[in-house]
């Protein structure tokens, strides 16, 4: 709700199918290579080439149906789309229409401690264009058709959003299933996934409003920002006695702002039609149930075992599940460890230096094996919780392993019982005051005995032991 | 040597060492310069003919040679891409794009050790029954009428592969067929043309018309060229997914030519009062022929043939507007310098197509427009469903169906109607054959008044090539036809 606005969203996500080939030839789909460097003759559209759909991309597309439990369709259509651009060889785009792949399906998505079911309306297969180039020259466009006939997947929603948060909850729920599938890559950034969010905005129990379609959104934070902006715009108009343009629109990231690119009136007539040099895809049940049988665990089901093995908290299991790098670190660590200091030893520590580093959690600058190795020594009692602080923070600027940050700064908690009573007595004699005001009971005093001792033992002291040490010394 | 070789009695002249490749590819690359005037060729590749042909000599010599017809020279419709050699479709779009890759269909020809002459004319797109369509001028037939000097139309779209076989400019060609634009061409020359089943030969490397209906198929002398020639072409394709997986079959030696026991349709739909007499006689003197050779003529009803032009002129056209959208300028061609892209794509258009192309863009782009796409696409593939099982409740009776292959014979290049929908009719009896995706041929059985080949055309269902050019074949030696040709153009 905005300012007593009902918000009401559905989103389109175009996701790269993660592939060695195109979707209806055999030219590689590596980023960042020269332009044009992978163009095959069906991509670059020569006169009687004809397209061969890639089985894998088509089992991809099954397994990210799967994944979003979604209906798998036996037949499935292959149209055209056709319209005139110079970064479409063919005159059309290859796409499903009528008939995609996979039909219905749904996702849950978790804001606020809340569960909210999102309908998926479809996933189709299509091919994306290639990429025009208009900053290489003042006068002439550049075309790369290396991204000329890649296969995407659309992915429709149901308008099921009703908020900005909503919406980008429901995009990264996505992205971490087909991540987890290993179905899309999900890079944002390269473009391998982006979204057309469709926003209107009604009065609460009034009819639905008119939509706009923002196009190309690259970033959680522009769907987030776009959407706002978006419906803060509709409502001032209609506040404003003004009506609403169903048109599709642009967001601007350097303002902020969304534009209008087209009108409903401007839109193309695509004459989508059956493409005749394809047949019907048909498949088969016995084929679905084999992908089936191969979709991994996935991020719902990840964390009801992560809260039922480990017993971690809803948010903390949502988090760590969320990325499935993420995940397995948290997996190799917490294995033969205490779940309860791994946890905050991964969502806490570690996170915080992700964060403000801005690596991924493959990038991290600590291994699974050394985070678990300086728990072990936090376990044992070798060092202390603060202390291991430290020695993590060495750790993430060396790369060095927690026993050689210890052995070599001497950093070894000291769990000696003789020598942690040697200080104790030392700290005990040097305040006979304390020690008198103490026993007359002020108990507050317990704790500067224990940071005095611990600032004597250069904080290696065992606080257990200590503790246990000076509650014995201070009560008889 | 004897003039008109063909296919068969070539092998054999090389099989015996009474020629060489070289030899024949000199012959025939004469017979292209003395009739040029038939404007049946759009490009002569002459150089890389005569090094192929040496080649082949050099295999045959050393008992390596590809098949028996290594060495064989052929034409090939300037529809079919070929590696380094131009390919036009006969379009001013395309005039001057020469492809870095042969066709599936040349390839096997390639293979098999045949040597392409070049590059044949034909209808703009194979769009047209007449050749008048072509970028590079109408392809003159061959024959001309008794009592005339008028130049007459080959038919269309594979004129130029028709009459230069007829004209013996090449011992046999490859043709495209979308429409009847092998069987017509042929009719009109007195050629036999096969077009067959929807999925034979692989559409690979082929300038597309319209998808769901081209069909490549040779144009030749005899029915053994026939059946020998597309031996050689058809076959499975894994780049063309609509090619049938069927296996390559032997239909040149598994000829047979007896039709004892063979039951053939005869549809009262083709029967029509407009149909010129001699076409009539010629059907019912054919009938007459294949029973008494053995075969059981039975009346059969194809209820919507009636229906197959105006559904033909949906589907073609929607598929080509479609198909078509890629001469755009951008990539290859010819390309109008504009303000901008908008106006670069309308001047190259307008002036890379011609007439016909550009009607058919027109129309199918409406027919697919949002609003008429249910009323006539929509429609148009109800209705092909309909013809389609008009055909297969047919073969149920019978084997084969016979028809006559157009409703007239070649008519004066100057005299083509103006209303593009007369010339559309001369499709007429081959458009349901191409709607069904079944295998048809059009074999010569003699001449009209005029001195005119009229053709006859067999039909069988899909798959069933071998029965068909087996009945064909029985026509054929039953008839002897000889087609006695003067050579007008060699003076």
């Amino acid at each position: 709700m905005i300012d007593g606005w009902e918000l009401v969203i559905g989103i389109e996500i175009h996701a790269q199918v993660k592939s060695n080939s195109k979707l209806f030839s055999s030219s590689s789909t590596d980023f960042g290579s020269g332009p044009n460097s992978q163009v095959s003759l069906v991509d670059a559209a020569m006169p009687g080439m004809l397209p061969v759909i890639n089985k894998f991309c088509v089992e991809q597309a099954v397994r990210s149906g799967i994944g979003l439990n979604a209906k798998i369709n036996n037949k499935s259509i292959f149209d055209r789309k056709n319209y005139f651009y110079q970064d479409l060889p063919q005159g059309y785009q290859i796409s499903q229409f009528k008939d995609p792949i996979v039909g219905n399906g749904f996702i849950d998505i978790v804001l606020d401690d809340q569960t909210k079911r999102i309908g998926i309306e479809r996933l189709h297969l299509e091919q994306d264009a290639g990429k025009s180039l208009h900053d290489q020259d003042p006068n002439l466009t550049f075309v790369d058709l290396n991204r000329s006939g890649i296969a995407l997947m659309e992915i429709v929603s149901n308008p099921d959003m009703s908020s900005a948060d909503e919406a980008v909850e429901y995009v990264k729920k996505v992205r971490s299933i087909l991540r987890y599938l290993d179905t899309c890559d999900g890079n944002m950034e390269q473009g391998s996934l982006r979204a057309d969010v469709n926003v209107s905005v009604n009065k609460p129990g009034d009819e639905l409003g008119t939509r706009c379609e923002i196009k190309n959104l690259n970033s959680f934070k522009y769907i987030h920002s776009a959407i706002i902006y978006e419906a803060k715009r509709q409502i001032k108009l209609i506040e404003s006695g003004e009506s609403i343009n169903q048109e599709t629109r642009l967001y601007n990231i350097d303002t902020g702002e969304t534009r209008s690119m087209r009108s409903k009136e401007d839109a193309h007539d695509y004459r989508y039609f059956p493409d005749p040099d394809l047949l019907p895809l048909e498949i088969e049940d016995k084929w679905i149930e084999k992908i089936k049988s191969t979709i991994p665990e996935l991020p719902d089901q990840k964390k009801n075992r992560f809260i039922k093995d480990y017993n971690l908290n809803e948010y903390d299991a949502g988090v760590i599940v969320s990325d499935k790098a993420t995940s397995d670190y948290y997996e190799k660590v917490v294995k033969n460890r205490s779940p309860k200091l791994v946890t905050t030893w991964v969502t806490s520590e570690l996170f915080s230096i992700l964060n403000k580093k801005n690596l991924t959690i493959d990038e991290s600058p600590v291994s699974h094996d050394k985070l678990g190795e300086l728990i072990d020594n936090i376990e044992s009692g070798k060092v202390s919780n603060r202390l291991a602080k430290d020695i993590f923070e060495e750790m993430c600027e060396t790369g060095k392993s927690p026993s050689d940050i210890i052995s070599e700064k001497g950093l070894s908690q000291i769990s000696d019982e003789g020598e942690l009573e040697k200080l104790v007595n030392d700290v005990l004699s040097a305040n006979p005051e304390n020690v008198e005001k103490y026993k007359n009971g002020k108990d507050k005093l317990f704790s500067f005995f224990v940071g005095e001792a611990m600032k004597l033992s250069k904080g290696k002291a065992n606080p257990k032991i200590l503790n246990e040490l000076l509650k014995s010394k201070l009560n008889t | 040597m004897k003039a008109g070789l063909n296919l068969i009695e070539a092998s054999e002249l090389l099989a015996n060492n009474e020629t060489s490749s070289v030899e024949l590819t000199k012959i025939y690359l004469d017979n292209i310069n003395k009739g040029e005037e038939l404007n049946c060729y759009n490009t002569i590749s002459s150089e890389e003919a005569l090094k192929a042909a040496e080649s082949s000599d050099k295999r045959r010599k050393e008992k390596k040679s590809k098949s028996r017809f290594d060495g064989i020279p052929i034409g090939i419709k300037d529809l079919f891409c070929t590696k380094n050699i131009k390919t036009t479709a006969s379009s001013k779009i395309l005039s001057s794009f020469v492809p870095t890759y042969e066709s599936t269909a040349s390839q096997n020809c390639i293979n098999a050790g045949l040597i392409s002459l070049g590059k044949l004319n034909c209808d703009e797109f194979a769009m047209g029954s007449t050749n008048k369509t072509s970028y590079f001028g109408s392809v003159i037939n061959p024959w001309k009428s008794k009592n005339s000097d008028a130049n007459l139309v080959p038919g269309g779209s594979s004129g130029g592969s028709a009459a230069a076989v007829a004209a013996d400019l090449c011992i046999a060609s490859l043709g495209t067929d979308t429409g009847g634009s092998i069987r017509q061409p042929a009719s009109f020359t007195g050629t036999v043309g096969l077009k067959p089943t929807y999925g034979r030969v692989s559409r690979w490397g082929i300038v597309a018309f319209a998808s769901s209906l081209d069909q490549a198929g040779p144009i030749t002398k005899t029915v053994e060229d026939s059946a020998a020639l597309f031996e050689i072409i058809s076959g499975h394709d894994s780049k063309d997914s609509t090619s049938s997986i069927k296996q390559k079959e032997n239909f040149y030696d598994n000829l047979n030519s007896s039709v004892k026991g063979i039951k053939v349709g005869i549809p009262k739909e083709f029967k029509s009062d407009d149909l010129p007499v001699s076409t009539q006689k010629a059907w019912d003197d054919c009938k007459k022929l294949l029973q008494e050779n053995g075969a059981e003529l039975i009346d059969i009803s194809l209820p919507h043939t009636m229906d197959a032009l105006p559904t033909y002129y949906i589907i073609a056209p929607a598929e080509a507007s479609s198909n078509l959208a890629r001469y755009d300028g951008v990539k290859y061609g010819i390309r109008e310098n504009a303000k901008n892209l908008i106006e670069m794509y309308e001047e190259t258009r307008s002036i890379g197509f011609g007439d016909e192309v550009k009607r058919r863009i027109l129309i199918g782009t409406y027919v697919l427009s949002s609003g008429y796409y249910d009323a006539y696409y929509i429609k148009a593939q109800k209705v092909r469903s309909l013809i389609k099982s008009d055909y297969n409740e047919a073969f149920k009776r019978v084997d084969a169906i016979l028809t006559p292959s157009t409703p007239s014979t070649a008519f004066e290049i100057e005299n083509e109607p103006k209303d593009p929908v007369q010339t559309y009719l001369n499709d007429i009896f081959t458009v349901p054959v191409n709607l069904a995706g079944i295998p048809a041929i059009s074999v010569p059985f003699a001449n009209d008044e005029n001195n005119l080949p009229i053709g006859l055309q067999l039909i069988t269902n899909s798959f069933e090539e071998q029965k068909l050019l087996n009945i064909a074949k029985n026509v054929q030696d039953t008839i002897n036809y000889a087609p006695n040709l003067d050579k007008w153009w060699i003076k």
